[in-house]
């Protein structure tokens, strides 16, 4: 059996450590003396069951990945139902215009590329913080504690998040309003004041996923070398200088791929948690609305597949273009982190 | 033993700079843990307090004396069938879903670290090169519903969260850490890959599949999205979207508490309290099976987390 291997693609999706080893030719040599048959039907017969076991997850992708990727040129077409993907007439530009003419686009681009840095900045500090602050803190007991509570909040879906809003905001009940209330403040109608939600949802969402994202600093930081700890408490290092001349530098590559990979996605939002929480309140829909939640009620409410498609297919292209950019800089940069 | 020993100098000088540090830290984790903790508290107080008492305290974190009342959950459950369906088809979904996902993730990944598999990298990339592009939501929706008939089909809940790109890199990655001997000393003695898969590879496989597993089951479980999207029925909706209709939809509220359906609901409904009632309903199992799982959790976070 020839080393295909070893032309093809580079190894995909496996930053660290994922290098060939030689072992596998020792193996397909052993192989060939046990399977005399060549060409490319002995060897299509020789990986069988490989192919076989591939089959499932390769129909899958093709059906639910790759077919819709051709579902793409909806964006120029005028769809009908009865006619299908392939029999609906071209349009060209024409679901594009109006997009483009309101500004709707620009501006729902705009919400979606801040909500993310906002969700990209305050994740990553929040991560990064306690994250440290675990590693330094000794007691097993209590760190145990700490990571079960963390991680509450990532097993629950968005709809009971809006159940937990409800309860903390609702205007007459909600115990934040109550507390506003009795320290003399006034109370706050969330839904009626746009100007909060920036701020709320980048707060539920560093809630929600701080105990998750944190746990990759933290497995960084426990791979630090013990032996540079001790030469700075040797040295009498205090505890902030460990934290900034050996944690943090160390944690620094991680920190920049773990940007990297947030800013590929930076034209995707988090659907869940914007449908969930503003849902399609037209009052706050200002400071809320992103690409996603657009493609979705004009998908649904108004049922204009047009500009619906046109809208994905623009977000698709920037998203391809963005992740494509970000590993084109990875690969220069940190070729072990790459992502392909 | 030798721990303590290790550890009793460090303690002894505890200088102030650590002091500073450790107090803060302290400060700073506790306040959040009980900041993840607390609207958890809130909701299941709330959801035993009478209606009354919610109108008249707000929300809490405690039951105001004498407010104690079943009433919220007597009416949520009022037309059991509902939520009877409802974790019907949430916890088939979640079974049978995440079977598949996990069979499918390492089978792939299996096939895809095989060292002497001659296309595993094209393969790769074209498993892989779906995360970097897609069609986007308009193209994979009508072709659910217009060709693969997914509106309000029992598969609608199961077949879009099956496979997972990122679930199989977990896979890949942890399986070719084992060994290669295995594969090759099995195919020495004649086994063919799929046995040597199913009883050689799998069962070192467990932290594995009980990361994977999790991770699909928290996905099955929470997931409301599809139902959204597809179905109509009542008798098909997930959980979770069964529970977005019952916090934003007063009306179907008013129809689970006037028994059936058929009559609304006389007299003022407790809205908020059953409400709460039915999160605690839909939150209730994965919360207590959580400090059961949490344990793999975190290990399963850890595998999937150095892969990045």
């Amino acid at each position: 059996m020839e080393n295909k291997t070893s032309t093809g693609a580079p190894v995909v999706g496996a930053p660290a450590g994922n290098g060939d080893s030689p072992k596998g030719k020792a193996g397909s040599s052993g192989l060939d003396r046990k399977n005399p048959k060549k060409g490319i039907g002995g060897r299509l017969w020789r990986n069988r069951y490989l192919y076989l076991m591939l089959l499932p997850a390769v129909v899958y992708v093709v059906i639910f990945s790759y077919i819709p990727m051709g579902g793409i040129i909806l964006a120029f077409k005028n769809l009908n139902y009865v006619k299908g993907f392939l029999g609906s007439p071209w349009v060209g530009m024409q679901n594009f215009k109006f997009l483009f003419m309101s500004n709707k686009l620009w501006f729902l681009t705009r919400n979606t590329i801040l909500y993310n840095l906002a969700f990209i900045a305050v994740g990553m500090f929040l991560e990064v913080g306690f994250a440290i602050i675990i590693s330094e803190l000794g007691r097993k007991m209590f760190k145990k504690v700490f990571q079960s509570l963390m991680f509450l909040p990532y097993f629950i879906s968005w709809v009971v998040v809006t159940a937990i809003v409800q309860a903390l905001f609702s205007y007459e009940f909600g115990l934040v309003n109550n507390i506003l209330a009795a320290i003399g403040l006034n109370r706050v109608n969330i839904y009626a004041s746009a100007g909060i939600w920036p701020y709320l949802l980048v707060m539920f969402r560093a809630w929600k996923n701080t105990g998750y994202g944190s746990v990759v600093y933290l497995a960084t930081v426990t791979g630090i070398d013990q032996q540079m700890y001790d030469a700075a408490s040797i040295d009498g290092a205090s505890i902030w200088q460990r934290i900034r001349y050996i944690t943090i530098p160390c944690l620094v590559p991680t920190m920049v791929i773990m940007f990297m990979l947030a800013l590929g996605q930076v034209f995707r939002g988090d659907f869940g948690l914007f449908y969930q929480l503003v849902k399609d309140n037209a009052m706050i829909l200002p400071t809320t609305d992103i690409l996603d939640l657009f493609i979705y009620r004009a998908l649904s409410a108004t049922s204009n597949i047009g500009q619906a498609s046109a809208a994905g297919f623009y977000q698709s292209v920037l998203c391809f273009i963005t992740i494509s950019t970000v590993n084109f800089i990875i690969r220069k940069t940190q070729p072990d982190y790459a992502l392909y | 033993m030798e721990e303590r020993i290790v550890v009793k100098p460090r303690k002894r000088k505890l200088s102030s700079d650590r002091l500073a540090f450790a107090t803060m830290g302290y400060f700073f984790v506790t306040a959040f843990g009980l900041l993840c903790l607390f609207p958890f508290v809130v909701i299941l107080m709330a959801s035993f307090t009478s209606e009354s008492g919610l109108m008249r305290n707000g929300y809490n974190i405690f039951i105001p004396v004498g407010t104690f009342s079943l009433e919220a959950y007597k009416l949520a459950l009022r037309t059991p069938i509902r939520v009877f369906w409802a974790y019907r088809n949430t916890i088939c979904a979640t079974a049978i879903g995440t079977f598949f996902a996990v069979m499918m993730a390492t089978m792939t990944g299996y096939v895809l670290q095989r060292k002497d598999f001659e296309h595993r990298n094209q393969f790769a990339f074209f498993f892989f090169f779906t995360t970097i592009f897609n069609g986007g939501l308009v193209p994979w929706y009508i072709l659910c519903v217009r060709y693969l008939k997914l509106r309000n089909n029992f598969l609608a809940l199961i077949l879009p969260l099956m496979f997972s790109v990122w679930n199989m890199i977990i896979a890949k990655s942890y399986i070719s850490a084992l060994p290669f001997e295995i594969t090759e000393s099995a195919k020495m003695d004649g086994a063919n890959d799929l046995s040597i898969y199913f009883r050689l590879i799998l069962p070192l496989c467990t932290p594995l599949l009980a990361t994977i597993g999790l991770f699909s089951a928290l996905a099955y479980w929470n997931d409301w999205y599809t139902s959204m999207l597809f179905i109509t029925s009542d008798e098909l909706k997930s959980l979770q979207y069964f529970l977005q209709e019952m916090i934003n939809n007063i009306q179907a509220l008013k129809q689970i508490a006037a028994r059936g359906g058929a009559v609304s609901f006389e007299g003022t409904l407790p809205q908020e309290g059953m409400k709460m009632a039915m999160t605690v309903i839909a939150t209730g199992p994965i919360i207590f099976l959580y400090p059961f799982v949490q344990k793999y959790f975190v290990k399963g976070l850890t595998i999937g987390a150095v892969k990045g």
